[in-house]
């Protein structure tokens, strides 16, 4: 990289002329602070707006404890009522068995990665990881499709809806587990081994329980983010209105199939105040998750 | 983000070669010889075995998993291309029942192509404005609170995002786009589209760049913050303004960030399923080509989306998954393109 006496010179960059009437100088200055601003303003707007029209619209749902026991069976559009403890179950369900498949894959890759890996094989699977990041979320519901439903002939189910989620969880994972482990001081696996302690002892013992928190908070924000997933449960998990529990046979409602569900209703309609509810209900849920993932967070050893 | 580390990133932490953690170890006899402490140096080379082995064997599935990807798409795609009436690449058609199945995905392409680029056009500028917002305005007490609040936005699901653009945003741009079409209309760009209500890609590609824009505020304000305070203090010992400053020192340093920053939000834009579903109209079949931001259709993502339905038979499904190989392909070399400018970068600071 080039030093700042090099990009002066004019190596790197325009050259500045320092030299130039102080006037036009400071006022660019303070028009470039004024746009940094500005463009910072204008960032925050979209968050503000969103978050204040989905308290708004869907808050006065949330208050009513029917809101957090009930199904919609038998609801429809134009009835008020109901509740979506059947999509927030399917959500909580769906993520929890996604977890379930993904930490111990995720946490094992970067593990090998960090403390194992070496040469071709290492580069491989770090590269691999690099592409499984990139996979667009449709693309893994397809490819989920591809094998279970066009190969296999199986019907659809929410297993496999959590088979594409966790095609898209293990990277988050793998990425965030990394790079927990390489914070881990090197002085602790040395000292463990001059004590004569097995390598994977000393993993196990030693440098996961020192990343521990850290890797916890990179699981709970990859949670986050699945759980606001809806493009492979377009394609591999239908809604329905009934509370199931069911993972291997039959429909299972979540909150993103819910807002879908209903999304082009009218506004005169009681369905569509359970749009922004479900959404507000979704989004809190995720809020959640992001919360204890930062207040985990600092309290890592690392 | 969790900050990156400096150093080297392709090694671990342990050494190669380092007798206590390397291989070496379980080869080599120790001081004692072999048979010392037999016993339990076995039972520690089985643990070893066994957690070695677990870990190699979770790294490798992953492998497999996007080789699978890989297979799959390409040989259930291969059928449906096989029995396609019309060409793939330039045909704008999209019948993939019956006996003679014509599809292509011209249009797809093109309305995937132009929704990200034009999100691009908004969140580049605006993130990078952001980051150095972050990095070298903010005062100490906001910069915190303001980076978390920006990487909330990354938490809004892509659904409410849809739903907010569908319901709220769309009808309020309304004006902005009759006004481009009205008075820059003789632009292929802004000539005016099939679609006469506010769900057109223009609409879109506002609510994308809403949802990139923390994805490179956060790696753009990564690097900037890696500025070496050396560079910085020596432009404004200079005599540098701030601006001058951040021209000079910042922003040549991180530049490869930014870029790999667009990329990596370019590669989630041409992605996003749910939103784009949502925010553009679909045409009716046959529909004449438009070159307009304010013309409808759909991407590659959303036509999966909308054609779950239709996935019956392996013929028909084969015609989306096609789809989908492409757009695979699409991600993956934005995606390639941002890791080797960004590791391009780690070889020069080192």
């Amino acid at each position: 990289m080039s030093t700042v006496a090099d990009v002066l010179a004019g190596a790197d960059a325009a050259p500045v002329d320092l030299t130039g009437r102080s006037g036009t100088r400071a006022l660019r200055d303070g028009l470039a602070r004024v746009l940094m601003w500005t463009a910072f303003a204008v960032a925050v707007v979209p968050l503000v707006w969103i978050l204040w029209t989905v308290a708004a619209e869907g808050g006065r749902l949330l208050i009513h404890s029917t809101w957090w026991t009930n199904s919609q069976v038998g609801v429809t559009a134009r009835r008020v009522g109901g509740g979506a403890t059947h999509a927030i179950q399917g959500t909580l369900l769906q993520a929890g068995v996604t977890a379930l498949i993904s930490v111990p894959i995720g946490v094992l890759t970067a593990v090998y990665l960090v403390e194992y890996g070496r040469g071709r094989v290492a580069r491989l699977v770090s590269f691999m990881v690099g592409i499984l990041t990139g996979v667009p979320s449709i693309v893994a519901g397809l490819f989920i499709y591809a094998v279970f439903m066009t190969t296999f002939g199986m019907q659809r189910a929410a297993i496999f809806v959590c088979l594409a989620l966790t095609l898209l969880m293990i990277p988050t994972i793998v990425r965030s587990t990394e790079e927990m482990l390489k914070l881990v001081p090197n002085d602790l696996r040395e000292a463990s081994y001059a004590l004569g302690v097995p390598k994977w002892k000393t993993i196990s013992a030693v440098v996961l329980p020192t990343a521990f928190s850290g890797i916890v908070t990179g699981i709970l924000l990859g949670l986050a983010r699945i759980m606001g997933e809806t493009a492979p449960l377009l394609i591999l998990g239908p809604y329905t209105k009934a509370i199931t529990a069911n993972l291997f046979g039959g429909n299972m409602a979540t909150l993103p199939t819910m807002i879908n569900q209903d999304r082009d209703q009218a506004v005169t309609m009681p369905a569509y105040d359970r749009v922004w509810a479900a959404a507000l209900t979704l989004i809190l849920l995720i809020l959640v998750l992001n919360l204890l993932g930062r207040v985990i967070g600092p309290r890592s050893k690392v | 983000m969790s900050p990156p580390t400096s150093g080297p990133a392709v090694a671990g932490p342990s050494f190669p070669g380092d007798p206590v953690t390397g291989e070496l170890a379980s080869s080599a006899p120790g001081p004692f010889g072999p048979g010392a402490e037999g016993g339990r140096r076995g039972q520690g080379r089985l643990g070893d075995r066994l957690f070695g082995g677990a870990a190699l064997g979770s790294g490798l599935t992953v492998v497999l998993l996007v080789t699978l990807i890989g297979v799959f798409l390409v040989s259930q795609a291969l059928p449906a291309l096989a029995r396609n009436q019309a060409n793939f690449f330039t045909s704008t058609e999209w019948v993939v029942s019956g006996d003679s199945p014509r599809f292509g995905i011209a249009r797809l392409l093109w309305v995937t192509v132009l929704s990200s680029l034009m999100a691009l056009a908004i969140a580049v500028p605006l993130g990078m404005a952001v980051a150095l917002f972050l990095t070298q305005y903010a005062p100490r007490w906001l910069a915190r609170p303001a980076a978390g609040a920006v990487d909330l936005l990354a938490a809004v699901p892509s659904i409410v995002f849809g739903l907010w653009g569908l319901r709220v945003l769309g009808p309020l741009t309304g004006g902005t786009q009759d006004f481009l079409r009205d008075h820059l209309g003789f632009i292929p760009l802004f000539s005016a589209g099939s679609v006469s209500s506010t769900t057109t890609i223009f609409l879109a590609g506002i609510v994308l760049a809403i949802m990139i824009l923390p994805i490179i505020t956060a790696l753009s304000r990564d690097v900037f913050n890696q500025t070496p305070t050396t560079h910085k203090e020596a432009a404004l010992a200079l005599g540098a303004t701030r601006w001058e400053m951040i021209r000079t020192a910042v922003l040549p340093f991180g530049k490869p960030g930014v870029i790999s920053a667009s990329m990596l939000g370019l590669g989630r834009a041409l992605g996003e399923t749910v939103a784009v579903m949502m925010l553009v109209s679909s045409l009716p079949a046959g529909s004449a080509w438009s070159w307009s931001l304010f013309g409808g259709g759909e991407t590659f993502a959303s036509k999966i989306a909308l054609g779950a339905g239709e996935f019956d038979t392996p013929e028909k499904t084969g015609a989306y998954i096609a789809a989908g190989l492409v757009l695979f392909v699409l991600t993956f070399i934005v995606n390639a393109i941002a890791r080797v400018v960004i590791e391009r970068r780690k070889a020069f600071t080192e």
